[in-house]
């Protein structure tokens, strides 16, 4: 896809001083034609084996972690991203891990598992014990990985998106080559500092891509109730940021997107605002009743728009057989046992852990 | 065997439900995602899916049933080529949720252990000595601060400026004057009028490793970006399990200036301290603002550093060191003496040593003590100064309301009471919002008689 990228204008956007109509070279639909014209990623069979396995990983886990929580062994706030995998798992595959930063919100346990961080730490940081990725001090909303340039797991709607672009910044300042993928949800998408995040991100450059996980849902308040421009890949508009629409439900078509839009930024043409169109089956946090919404909405995504589910199918169109679909459910289904193992029998934080890591220095 | 299902926790807070109805009945073949059951919390009524495919076994507990405790089995599933006529059902025992862990109680350690990492009050570094014949100069304020910051830019490629109008502007009030010179526009940066977005963005290239200076215009302005501060600065190293740093500098002034009225004019210094994650410091004069902004950026924690407007012009004597830094945490006895205590900070120790002066003249013998940085808070300094004294007065330009003063109060109650013999008195601001009105303005606002005052009250020659 570099190609597409480049046949881009190749005047950076954010240099051009005229207003949007009026300048001929500022487009801000180049790279939602270019991805257009080739919506998919040709993965291999390998290729696609490893994104479903990802995928089912998390619905898995997540799936383990609603129980755990059921059972007490969990708790506080839990948000599951049961229906979302396509969106972490098709992004981050795309990225250079290591090289590039990560940042979400408090919905963060399938971005981690996309990293391929070990699912026992994160399920026991769930479960608060000294294992944890956190040391069990963080919790579900509040988990960070600095070997994979995974910044959080932040709990207050919006935060992630300046400190994203604050990590872009980092990379443009040390001239890295790395790149900054923020996700936010729709919810999120309404918090004034993310227009201002945006303001800066564009005026300066900033090698970051804005990941919009649109479920349909802020809390209970549906799209439709909460937003004016309900078409978040439009909302850059205003900052002459380039705004893509991706189907969320299919891994392979937000692998090509986040290739589109990683070239994009990585040629130095300021930030990309992805809008993911996805679903989350179950309710905002584990104490959600759901109320707003009908449960044939649900079984209908579930039953014709599941990101598992497609990926299946096309596995199936590889020649994948029926067994060694069974063979890799069976091996993640222990994976997931072992994990939720690991984090009931795991240790809690020694009392001496209370005041450790409060600071830094010694003063 | 089967799959036992058990009454679900469906809240943070929930023990027991009622089992309010059951959509299935035994035989009916589930999947993943089929609604089970409907479960009444305090909250809500719950929706309670399948995560299993099978069949239904036995129903333990039939609808209807009340105070049904949380993990009590409820029912049981047959998994994939199981007969479900066959399975046994467990005696439908009450469940034991006081067994889970996770509640703090089963696992881990006696609760005093905690107090091995308690931060312990040991003595702290005192400043370091300036090397006798050492040049002393007169600067202000404002280019101790500026100098600080150009000498650590010099000296670390990672430390940036940004902030509102610090570049082309030489500064709101030219504290950042020369550095875009200096430095050019990659690490003097103008920002747009955003503090919220500003302050979440030099908090995430301080994650991203680099070492910003983020400049609010006054801190007045940052109240808007207080949660990047707090919840994104100060909490992650914790939240992340010592993983995470955020080395950042927030700096500016606080405080009332001049005529400026209510929504210009507020000391946010009790605010800061409260937040455990932060470092504060709020320096009076050039010497400290340099060598203490110098040790802030170099400091590995977030930083809230308060300046004051009233200030910046003021000249002080600084002595010409190579690298002047003074050590965070350390209080300064900024004038001797032996009869009673005056503490203070930032332009509250100004008034303080007036009041001290026209005291002398009394024959009351005054100790001043700037606490330079708040948080954390010197207490060593403050209570050997008690010990000797025996009483003492606190002189902040502030509200009274849990300001700095309560927490030195409350200090000198808990560690300090057998030395005092006086109550403790505070001089602060008056608890209205600032007024504009010249002589309004001069009565609200804290100044060296009032202090005077109070230190002829605690030495009872009021």
């Amino acid at each position: 896809m570099a190609k597409a990228a480049s046949s881009a204008p190749k005047k950076p956007a954010k240099a051009a001083a005229k207003p949007a109509a009026e300048d001929a070279a500022f487009a801000l639909h180049s790279l939602q034609e270019a991805f257009e014209k080739d919506r998919r990623f040709k993965a291999s069979k390998e290729q696609l084996l490893h994104l479903y396995e990802q995928m089912l990983l998390i619905r898995r886990f997540e799936e383990r972690a609603g129980q755990l929580y059921g059972l007490g062994l969990i708790g506080g706030f839990c948000h599951l991203y049961i229906g979302q995998e396509a969106v972490a798992v098709g992004l981050q595959s795309a990225l250079e891990e290591g090289k590039d930063s990560v940042i979400t919100g408090y919905r963060d346990h399938g971005h981690m598992l996309a990293y391929g961080i070990d699912p026992k730490l994160i399920m026991a940081e769930l479960t608060g014990r000294e294992a944890g990725i956190s040391k069990g001090k963080g919790g579900s909303m509040h988990m960070f990985s600095t070997d994979h340039a995974f910044y959080g797991g932040h709990g207050i709607v919006g935060a992630q998106v300046p400190l994203g672009a604050g990590l872009a910044f980092a990379h443009k300042y040390r001239d890295d080559g790395g790149l900054c993928l923020a996700y936010f949800g729709d919810g999120a998408a309404n918090q004034g500092q993310v227009y201002e995040t945006f303001n800066m991100a564009s005026l300066w450059g900033l090698p970051i891509v804005f990941a919009v996980e649109n479920n349909q849902y802020a809390m209970g308040t549906s799209v439709k109730r909460s937003s004016a421009e309900t078409h978040f890949y439009r909302r850059g508009t205003a900052f002459r940021i380039p705004g893509m629409k991706v189907n969320g439900m299919d891994v392979l078509e937000v692998h090509q997107a986040g290739k589109v839009a990683f070239d994009h930024v990585r040629a130095g043409k300021g930030p990309v605002l992805l809008e993911l169109e996805t679903y989350r089956y179950r309710g905002h946090s584990m104490s959600d009743p759901a109320k707003y919404r009908t449960r044939e909405e649900v079984q209908d995504v579930r039953e014709h728009n599941d990101p598992i589910e497609r990926a299946k199918h096309d596995l199936d169109g590889m020649g994948v057989s029926e067994d060694q679909l069974k063979d890799i459910e069976k091996a993640i289904r222990a994976k997931v046992a072992e994990a939720a193992d690991f984090a009931e029998n795991s240790p809690e934080p020694p009392p001496a852990e209370l005041y450790t890591d409060v600071l830094v220095g010694a003063y | 065997m089967g799959i036992e299902l058990k009454m679900p926790a469906l809240s943070p807070t929930m023990e027991e439900g009622t089992l309010a109805k059951w959509l299935v009945k035994e035989g009916d073949k589930i999947s993943a995602g089929d609604v089970l059951a409907e479960i009444e919390t305090d909250k809500a009524t719950m929706e309670f899916e399948s995560i299993d495919e099978g069949t239904v076994g036995k129903i333990l507990v039939p609808e209807g049933t009340e105070g049904v405790k949380v993990g009590t089995v409820i029912a049981v599933i047959a998994g994939e080529g199981e007969d479900a006529s066959a399975i046994s059902a467990p005696t439908p025992a009450p469940a034991t949720p006081a067994e889970a862990p996770g509640e703090g109680e089963k696992i881990g350690q006696a609760p005093d252990e905690a107090e091995i990492t308690r931060p312990q009050s040991s003595p702290r570094p005192a400043d370091p000595d300036i090397p006798a014949g050492t040049n002393m100069v007169t600067v202000t304020l404002r280019e101790a601060l500026r100098d600080a910051m150009a000498e650590e830019m010099r000296r670390d490629d990672r430390v940036f400026v940004m902030g509102e109008e610090v570049a082309e502007y030489q500064g709101a009030y030219k504290v950042t004057q020369g550095l875009l010179e200096e430095f050019g526009p990659r690490r003097v940066i103008d920002t747009p009028i955003t503090e919220y977005g500003f302050a979440g963005i030099g908090t995430g290239a301080a994650m991203g490793g680099l070492r910003p200076v983020v400049e609010f215009m006054t801190f007045n302005f940052a109240m808007q970006a207080i949660d990047h501060i707090v919840n994104s600065a100060a909490k992650t190293n914790y939240m992340s399990g010592g993983q995470m740093r955020c080395p950042v500098v927030f700096r500016g002034p606080n405080g009332a200036a001049s005529r400026v009225a209510a929504q210009h004019s507020q000391n946010y210094a009790p605010w800061y301290a409260a937040v455990p994650g932060l470092i504060v410091i709020a320096p009076y004069d050039a010497s400290d603002a340099k060598g203490l902004l110098k040790a802030a950026i170099r400091c590995d924690d977030p930083v809230v550093f308060l300046e004051n407007e009233l200030l910046y012009g003021r000249n002080f004597e600084l002595a010409q060191l190579d690298d002047h830094v003074l050590p965070i945490g350390k209080a300064r006895i900024i004038r001797e003496g032996a009869d009673v205590t005056i503490v203070s900070y930032s332009i509250g120790v100004g008034l303080a040593l007036e009041a001290a002066e026209t005291l002398a003249g009394e024959g009351i013998d005054a100790e001043v003590i700037d606490l330079r940085t708040l948080r954390p808070l010197d207490t060593e300094t403050i209570l050997a100064s008690l010990r000797k004294t025996n009483r003492l007065v606190v002189a902040e330009e502030g509200w009274p309301t849990c300001s700095i003063a309560s927490e030195v109060i409350a200090l000198c109650m808990e560690q300090g009471f057998d030395d005092l013999d006086a109550p403790v008195l505070r001089v602060c601001n008056e608890d209205v919002p600032l007024p504009y009105a010249a002589n309004l303005e001069k009565l609200a606002l804290i100044d060296s008689a009032r202090i005077a005052e109070a230190v002829r009250k605690v030495s009872y020659k009021a």
